[in-house]
């Protein structure tokens, strides 16, 4: 949070390698133990809208995790420059930029996923793990480190909602990435459940997935 | 009539929650009480109210091509939607905070029950999400206003009934790796059905 006391002057110390123990714990902390989802609880608005089908999300995982990933970078080498009155208005500044930059190449060469997720590319912008990281981990640490932790941030809101994305297409539609599984495997007539394609379904979906993962890591909230 | 329609889809129908999951963060974390929840959900609904018929203005007057005319015939060509993001979210980012000072000054009472919400919502997704559909669904001022005003308030119906089930939830013995965020999700989902009843009614 305070800007400019963060950074103790390490300058003797042996640098440290460029896959240490700690940087490793950066990239796979959010990928399991402090999801960003299941167990931090942020960014499920758009987890949520896209995952109908696995194409779509797959773009939209690439795209947060793009965006975090180089708004952490940015925000983490402005870090010292930024007065902390105006943080939040710059912060959201970087983000919109790099999300207009993200929605524009889209439309210019892929322009029926842009369709297809319409106003959820815009809604990066108030996705809670972006505002979360930057204001947690980017403005106090360096450049690498930052980059390393919105990866890992990103890549664990990838899996999430891929998996979320999975059950609602296979139960949902019969298929995945478009193609038909079931018939592929020889049954016809798979009575696919009309109730996984609208919203009802991708909440209990996540409901479940957190629920597994909540045993598996034994996290409790009260 | 037509408005009065457009009201009711977009409270019930198209709700926020339910049918585009907007505002989910502040929606599962603030629904723990009734009170605080209606007190978030009177927030939304008033700076949703303001931000959307403010953001059409900036949209049919800046932003869209040629919507620069009004100031010389020499910009009739000029095309700034790609800064639509950019301007959206500082529009709502100064009113969160313009809207937060003036109340403070004029109703303390009222800065006290909403206050802590307000700077919260600048990064809720149901604000800037009403603006986006407001400008895919090419809505005029009219309807903006009342789009802006009836989807803030299905956004606060939901958020309600979900904490008053919530209130209830307390005294149940939830699965340990269920409780919380699982649970809240289930009973979202149920909800969500309930709401889908809706579907067919059209006024």
């Amino acid at each position: 949070m305070s800007v400019g006391t963060v950074d103790k002057p390490d300058v003797k110390k042996a640098a440290e390698p460029l896959l240490s123990k700690r940087r490793k714990k950066l990239v796979t902390d959010p990928l399991n133990d402090d999801n960003p989802i299941t167990v931090q609880v942020l960014g499920i608005c758009s987890a949520l809208a896209v995952t109908v089908q696995l194409e779509p999300t797959m773009v939209m995982g690439v795209a947060v995790t793009l965006v975090v990933v180089f708004s952490n970078v940015i925000i983490s080498l402005l870090r010292n420059l930024i007065p902390n009155r105006v943080r939040i208005i710059v912060q959201l500044a970087v983000i919109a930029t790099l999300v207009t930059l993200v929605s524009e190449v889209l439309k210019a060469y892929y322009f029926n996923m842009y369709k297809m997720l319409s106003v959820f590319v815009g809604l990066i912008i108030t996705n809670c793990i972006l505002m979360g990281r930057l204001e947690a981990f980017a403005m106090g640490n360096k450049p690498y480190d930052s980059m390393l932790d919105g990866l890992g941030s990103g890549l664990g809101y990838t899996w999430i909602i891929l998996s979320v994305a999975f059950f609602r297409e296979l139960l949902g539609s019969g298929s995945l990435f478009g193609y038909p599984v079931f018939e592929a495997m020889g049954i016809q007539n798979f009575p696919t459940n009309g109730l996984m394609v609208t919203s009802v379904g991708a909440f209990i979906i996540l409901g479940l997935i957190v629920w597994v993962q909540r045993t598996l890591t034994g996290y409790v909230e009260h | 009539m037509e408005l009065f329609s457009l009201g009711v889809r977009s409270i019930f129908i198209e709700n926020m929650i339910f049918a585009y999951f907007l505002g989910m963060c502040s929606f599962l974390a603030v629904s723990k009480k009734v009170k605080t929840a209606s007190g978030l959900g009177m927030a939304v609904v008033f700076v949703q109210t303001i931000t959307v018929p403010l953001n059409w203005l900036l949209l049919e007057f800046v932003l869209k091509e040629g919507a620069l005319s009004w100031l010389s015939p020499a910009f009739a060509t000029v095309d700034l939607s790609f800064l639509q993001f950019i301007m959206f979210i500082a529009t709502i980012a100064a009113l969160v905070q313009l809207v937060e000072m003036v109340i403070e000054k004029f109703s303390p009472a009222l800065y006290g029950s909403l206050g802590i919400f307000l700077p919260l919502i600048a990064v809720n997704c149901a604000i800037l999400g009403g603006s986006l559909f407001m400008v895919q669904k090419e809505y005029d001022f009219a309807e903006s206003v009342v789009y802006g005003f009836s989807s803030g308030l299905g956004w606060m119906f939901a958020i309600v009934a979900l904490a008053a089930v919530r209130e209830k939830l307390k005294y149940s013995n939830v699965p340990a790796g269920l409780r919380g965020l699982g649970i809240t999700f289930l009973i979202t989902g149920l909800m969500a059905i309930a709401f889908m009843s809706f579907m067919g009614i059209s006024i």
